[in-house]
């Protein structure tokens, strides 16, 4: 008998009858032997887009912020919109380690691991649009406090874009303490595993000499127990914080009280997006299905189902608060993101966030591969409209009519933009090739409570009892 | 390096059976120096008698070390060392703080719990292990009983027996 039940009717999370070893082999498998050439290949190609990145970004640094469309009033453009994007995506590795741990859900333990690191590869990515934003990158570490000899001369504690600078630190930090420490033990795994010398020595390097024993484990399962409720809080305040990048502004369409839960609820909604485009193709590549199962998607589903719905509320209570606090400030900044010169990125973003996930309401699109692969894309363009619509047509129209403009992006910051997501994909692919993609130890702990030959005997079990008036245990397919 | 030492090693295949296996040897009075496992296995730290870990409390108090630090530096810059005049409002005000003062309770909490825990298990980047069985981070559970010299083949004799009628699929001595 397991140490925790689970009720026979739920879904196993482990297909395939599989054992300990089988466990053990599906995973490490993807990391040995020879490099493919359809790995190369994307791997290449990821890293030319990269390069791209790099130009790009020296191109702006040798020349300047000028080179960028962003100009007076759109101060803020594609730079803090894709800054703010790759944040949002990251948030959803957190929430599948940290709050789905606290709330003790076992599905996290499939996807747990590569959102993880999806996360940290996105708040990589964040990190440089601000850095570079600054202009003068070299002084770039004049955003932290630190006794200097220009005065006594400090950074300003009451901003919120120092806010930023703290969160997103202390966020990229204990995420890459989190997943590392649960690493650990799945790069023991692989060590003791490997054929060869160079291999051992590598893994064990990466292990830091794991043994498993019972105090190690014990200690562990603390430590990551606490961090995952640091985490929590931690996760809800770094979103909110960059909310407050706006919503402590005097810009019509920025200033609302209603920004931390939205943008946090926005967040997780892009997140899982990402997290389901990139899983989808990584479960297919790395022949993971028994793994990342139809039961983890449609989790997944109706977690964006639920976000997005939550996203979409906001929209409409923005517009209605725009309307109904009779100011002309506020009513004109929503009026013209619907109907003025950026339209169509409000109604990208009010399809692709809003009516699109209703789908999800069926059970059948949300256990579709196609449909939640088209979904996850369309969502992540949405989000991206929604952090475009929300900075630059509140500022492309500023009090002074004189002032308009309508702001288009230059080469050097699309290059910069598609270059991030080049760098995103290489260190993704990098990750899949020589780490575990998949949580070994955890997927271990559950096997015995969802795996699906468990499951089936907890079934055979209950074969001719009544469970429920309307349920019956008889015969499950799943899959 | 420290001299070789020699245990005797009972290995197990099966989570349920190794704690049943572990209550029974420990009730029968034999001591059991290890237990190697290839995922936490719940409720083996209880079976085992092992102290409950303190790590968590040490997080707090890295936390609170945390807190106190972002306070008394940003009271310090703000109040005295750099005050600014923003439109006459006082240069001290606790809720602009709040959250500099949250991430900086995380961050070192985090940093502290997670250095204590690498420096409680003796883990660092390049150790060389003492790996009993190859197999404990795969499938198999290991329980170690340490040979000094007291240990003789009576004793052997009788672990080895206890640990193959609880269910041990395998059992043999290892010097590492």
């Amino acid at each position: 008998m397991a140490s925790h039940f689970e009720s026979p009717l739920r879904e196993p999370l482990i297909n395939g009858n599989k054992t300990y070893k089988d466990i053990t082999n599906d995973i490490v498998r993807p990391t040995t032997g020879k490099i493919q050439p359809k790995w190369l290949f994307w791997t290449s190609v990821s890293a030319a887009v990269a390069g791209l990145f790099v130009f790009c970004i020296t191109w702006e640094v040798c020349f300047g912020i000028g080179t960028w469309g962003a100009n007076k009033t759109v101060g803020w453009a594609w730079d803090i919109t894709n800054f703010v994007w790759w944040i949002g995506i990251g948030h959803a590795g957190t929430l599948i380690s940290a709050i789905l741990l606290l709330f003790r859900q076992k599905w996290r333990t499939g996807v747990n691991r590569a959102a993880e690191a999806m996360t940290i590869f996105a708040v990589i990515c964040a990190g440089q649009f601000p850095i570079f934003h600054m202009g003068r990158v070299w002084d770039a570490f004049f955003i932290f406090p630190y006794p200097n000899t220009r005065g006594p001369l400090w950074v300003n504690f009451t901003s919120p874009l120092l806010w930023d600078v703290f969160a997103i630190s202390t966020y990229f930090t204990v995420s890459l303490l989190f997943w590392y420490t649960g690493l650990v033990p799945d790069f023991a795994t692989i060590r003791d595993q490997s054929k060869t010398k160079g291999r051992w020595n590598f893994y064990n390097f990466l292990s830091f000499g794991w043994i498993g024993t019972a105090k190690h484990w014990e200690r562990w399962e603390s430590l990551s127990l606490i961090l995952a409720g640091l985490s929590t809080p931690l996760v809800l305040s770094v979103h909110t914080i960059v909310s407050f990048d706006f919503a402590t502004s005097i810009v019509p369409g920025w200033h609302t009280t209603i920004m931390p839960p939205y943008f946090v609820a926005g967040a997780i909604f892009s997140g899982f997006a990402m997290v389901l485009t990139l899983m989808l193709v990584a479960r297919h590549v790395m022949d993971l299905k028994d793994y990342i199962t139809l039961a983890h998607i449609e989790s997944m589903n109706k977690v964006m189902l639920l976000t997005g719905t939550m996203v979409g509320i906001a929209y409409l209570t923005e517009l209605f608060t725009a309307w109904y606090s009779g100011n002309m400030y506020e009513s004109y900044a929503f009026a013209n993101r619907a109907m003025g010169p950026y339209w169509w990125s409000y109604f990208g973003m009010m399809f692709c966030n809003l009516v699109s996930p209703q789908v999800f309401w069926f059970r059948k699109l949300r256990r579709n591969i196609g449909v939640t692969f088209a979904m996850s894309i369309l969502i992540n363009i949405g989000m991206w409209f929604e952090r475009f619509v929300i900075i630059v047509t509140s500022l492309h129209r500023d009090y002074l009519p004189s002032s308009w403009v309508y702001y288009s992006p230059s080469w050097v910051e699309i290059g910069i933009f598609v270059g991030t997501i080049g760098l995103f994909m290489t260190l993704f692919l990098m990750f899949c090739r020589f780490f575990p993609a998949i949580a070994i130890a955890e997927v271990k702990s559950i096997l015995k409570v969802s795996g699906n030959q468990y499951r089936q005997g907890q079934l055979d079990e209950l074969k001719d009892q009544k469970v429920y008036d309307n349920v019956s245990v008889d015969s499950k397919n799943w899959d | 390096m420290s001299e070789a030492k020699k245990y005797l090693v009972g290995m197990f295949d099966d989570d349920d059976v190794l704690l049943h296996a572990v209550e029974h040897i420990r009730h029968a009075g034999y001591d059991i120096t290890d237990v190697y496992t290839p995922f936490p296995v719940h409720g083996l730290e209880h079976k085992l008698g092992l102290e409950p870990t303190r790590i968590h409390t040490a997080g707090f108090f890295f936390g609170a070390t945390g807190l106190t630090v972002a306070l008394s530096m940003i009271t310090f810059i703000n109040k005295f060392n750099y005050p600014t005049d923003f439109g006459g409002k006082p240069n001290w005000g606790l809720l602009a703080y709040v959250p500099i003062t949250f991430e900086h309770t995380v961050l070192f909490a985090a940093i502290g719990m997670t250095v204590s825990f690498y420096y409680l298990c003796k883990l660092w980047p390049g150790k060389k292990p003492v790996i009993i069985d190859e197999r404990t981070t795969d499938h198999l559970f290991a329980m170690t009983f340490e040979l000094d010299k007291n240990k003789d083949s009576n004793y052997i004799n009788a672990v080895s027996e206890l640990l193959k009628n609880e269910g041990a699929i395998e059992v043999y001595q290892k010097e590492v």
